[in-house]
């Protein structure tokens, strides 16, 4: 009787549908509201679709399909939701490349789907057919190839699950032209289970009771947290945990802005342009603990001089980053949340005054050798450092901030103060130049009601400078900051400081950004002065609207300190 | 750290693609996979995946935890020699006169546990299971009599645990949980 009913209701719900209008109703069932997107032939059934669907889903037509993706990036991260963009075959479809990549590295939740040519063309050479599913292979998740209607629901399904589930990542889905175009009997089940994946790992009791009584006996421990607690929403647990037992806690890139940099245990950012403290000092501590961070090489150094001397505590989602770069002595696999919450009631309170008081001691050696020069330069032009710095103190640290990928992009990390969890977003495991406009716009329409500032090298901007034609187009309320030093200035820093000055192809003659910009119709300013930064600062973030201020900055400044490529953290430079 | 002979087993589902996926995770790392067999199980719809790759015993823990990432993927085990049962199999091609005119290769064949499993207008054909030693060694005691052809395949394996592929993939299937840790079965 059960299983008639069973039936008779799924009869109901049974609805004849095209492939694409199935398409379309499945990122209905799983929520979707916005897609970025660009058409193309072997997508044409599915943005034929869309025309009839703009009341409930809302497409952003981008300028290319790179700025689809990361916009789709910089929704899924400032909104927690999946990201979903659309491409045609071939070139729409490799386009997506580069963002996949990133997204699979930076562990960020997106569905991408692709036209492809017609199932009984595969393999033809035909136009525009390309073999994305082999070439996206090593840079997702999950892939998979639609050639019949049917597929579409079970596939969207499992898509979704698993983009979001467990540690997030990019699934791409291809679909023949003629899967768009066939009917079917269309009925949606969300994907709860798939034998074959178990994402959430069951937290064992052992390895919390070891990692209770490291914790408990020590006396320089110290914490490093990633972006696995923001992916887990574990801010709260982790500011208690560090609270009660008074850990000096330190952030990776992109742990950035889950817990406040304005709170008396935060010690600072850890890795090759963080600061002093977290890096000296995580060799000279006894237990250190990593939660929801992958040991990547741009934290570690080299990984033979890392944190030789202490008990390492990791607490992992993915097992698979467990011990894959160093070894651990206490390995939690599991969420970042569960944990914290599991191992709060287990730990000691206790405080850590004087092994604290030894990082704000740090803290004091890179003011004086560091950071004092850079936000208060004596040179007659501006420095990246203090724009960033008078940018945090103007909007109290409360902003999400976007970056590109250089050296404007570990100033922003080094000099905004974060407030707000979800206000960091940048491109760190791939360093994507060009990722910082596109994934502000994206990062805007996920978080309408926050002040998003997209903060842009010169050199990256004009890597999808296109991109102003979605602002322009969809009125979104992104603020453009251009730190313009006419170099692309990591690369610069590098080749002076490795490569004997021998400053190779990194200077750049630059275009005027601010006609470009009021080409778009985007309201522009240019500032060289330090005098008109106040002014101009102020005019630029009491609009509305989106607007553009790019400010001239001195050309050879450099990123201190600095941990040089695959050296030992305590050998951090400081000038 | 020491380089050596490893087996990698993977159970998975029977897709499309995944052997691609699979192989990639080796060759992204420069290792190169000595031998590859891929089958299906007793289980229907589940493929069983045996690499035999050379490198350091930490660098493969790695591979297998990577292995197990992918979504199809139900298990995967790295095993040292002793810890499994394998074999392989040769095919040598020589020539019916040859044979014909040396009564001793009769005797030779016997002597390695192979036979002889097609004799043809010019020509037979030689089976032998084994170890890839054992089959390089009647390969060279085979050399000099003119081999005209001859194939290896990849190695099959199965572990020595007590573990059963099809209760295996039953607790799997039965199981609601998504957070079951079936995969250190």
């Amino acid at each position: 009787m059960e299983a008639l009913v069973e039936s008779l209701e799924k009869k109901l719900k049974t609805e004849r549908l095209t492939g694409s209008e199935a398409i379309l109703k499945c990122l209905i069932e799983e929520e979707v509201e916005t897609i970025f997107g660009y058409p193309g032939g072997a997508i044409m059934p599915v943005y034929d679709a869309l025309y009839d669907y703009e009341d409930q889903l809302k497409h952003i037509l981008t300028r290319h399909e790179q700025g689809a993706i990361h916009a789709a990036q910089g929704f899924a991260r400032s909104s927690g939701k999946v990201g979903v963009c659309f491409a045609t075959s071939g070139p729409g479809a490799t386009n997506l490349i580069t963002g996949i990549t990133d997204a699979q590295i930076d562990s960020t939740p997106l569905v991408c789907i692709t036209g492809q040519v017609a199932s009984h063309l595969l393999g033809s050479d035909a136009f525009q057919e390309t073999d994305i599913i082999g070439i996206s292979m090593p840079v997702t998740k999950w892939n998979f190839q639609i050639t019949r209607p049917e597929e579409i629901p079970m596939a969207l399904a499992k898509a979704f699950y698993i983009a979001q589930s467990g540690r997030p990542g990019p699934v791409l889905i291809d679909i023949t032209k003629d899967a768009q175009q066939q009917s079917f009997d269309f009925t949606y089940e969300a994907c709860e289970r798939i034998r074959s994946y178990q994402p959430y790992p069951e937290l064992k009791e052992q390895p919390l009771k070891t990692a209770t009584e490291l914790i408990n006996q020590a006396k320089k421990p110290y914490l490093i947290f990633g972006q696995g607690v923001t992916l887990s929403g574990a801010e709260k647990e982790l500011k208690e945990f560090v609270e009660k037992t008074g850990i000096p806690a330190a952030s990776t890139l992109l742990g950035l802005s889950a817990f406040s940099t304005n709170h008396p245990l935060y010690v600072g950012y850890a890795g090759m342009h963080g600061n002093y403290g977290p890096n000296v000092k995580t060799n000279e501590c006894d237990v250190f603990i990593a939660i929801g961070m992958r040991f990547d090489d741009r934290v570690t150094g080299d990984i033979n001089t890392y944190a030789k001397q202490a008990k390492v505590i990791h607490i992992e989602l993915d097992p698979a980053e467990i011990d894959k770069n160093i070894q651990t002595d206490v390995a939690i696999n599991g969420d970042a949340k569960q944990a914290l919450k599991a191992l709060l009631p287990l730990v000691k309170s206790n405080d850590h005054e004087e092994w604290v008081k030894e990082f704000h001691e740090c803290d004091k050696i890179e003011m004086d050798k560091a950071i004092q020069k850079s936000i208060q330069p004596t040179s007659e032009l501006m420095t990246m450092a203090e724009v960033i710095h008078k940018l945090s103190i103007k909007t109290q640290g409360k902003s999400v901030v976007i970056t590109d990928v250089g050296q404007h992009q570990m100033m922003a990390a080094r000099y905004y103060q974060f407030d707000q969890p979800k206000s960091h977003i940048t491109s760190g495991g791939l360093g994507t130049m060009g990722f910082c406009l596109p994934a502000a716009i994206g990062a805007k329409i996920g978080k309408p009601n926050r002040e998003v500032i997209a903060i842009i090298g010169d050199g990256g901007f004009q890597m999808t400078i296109q991109e102003l034609g979605v602002i322009m187009q969809y009125q979104v309320g992104v603020k453009i900051l251009i730190l313009n030093n006419s170099f692309l200035g990591m690369v610069r820093q590098w080749q002076q400081l490795f490569f004997d000055r021998r400053y190779s192809f990194t200077e750049m003659d630059n275009p005027d950004f601010i006609k470009i910009a009021e080409g778009y119709r985007i309201a522009a300013q240019r500032i060289e002065k330090r005098e008109e930064l106040n002014y101009a600062f102020d005019q630029w973030l009491n609009t509305k609207e989106s607007s553009l201020l790019e400010i001239v900055v001195e050309k050879e400044e450099n990123v201190f300190p600095m941990v040089p490529s695959g050296s030992c953290v305590s050998k951090i430079r400081l000038e | 750290m020491e380089q050596k002979e490893y087996t990698i087993s993977v159970l998975t589902e029977d897709k499309p693609g995944l052997l691609n996926k699979l192989t990639i995770i080796l060759s992204r790392r420069k290792i190169n996979i000595n031998s590859l067999n891929v089958s299906t199980t007793e289980v229907e719809g589940v493929s069983r995946y045996t690499i035999v790759a050379t490198a350091t015993k930490p660098a493969l823990e790695k591979v297998v935890k990577q292995i197990r990432k992918l979504v199809d993927v139900l298990g995967s085990f790295l095993y040292e020699e002793d810890q499994i049962y394998y074999q392989e199999i040769a095919l040598y091609k020589l020539s019916l006169e040859v044979f014909q005119k040396n009564r001793l290769l009769e005797t030779l064949i016997r002597q390695h546990g192979a036979k002889i499993i097609a004799i043809e207008e010019n020509q037979i054909v030689i089976e032998k299971t084994g170890t890839k030693q054992e089959t390089h060694e009647l390969y060279e005691t085979l050399q000099p009599f003119d081999i005209l052809e001859f194939a290896r395949s990849g190695r099959v394996a199965i572990s020595k645990s007590k573990r059963r592929t099809e209760a295996f993939i039953r607790e799997l299937e039965t199981s609601q949980s998504n957070t079951l840790s079936i995969k250190e079965f």
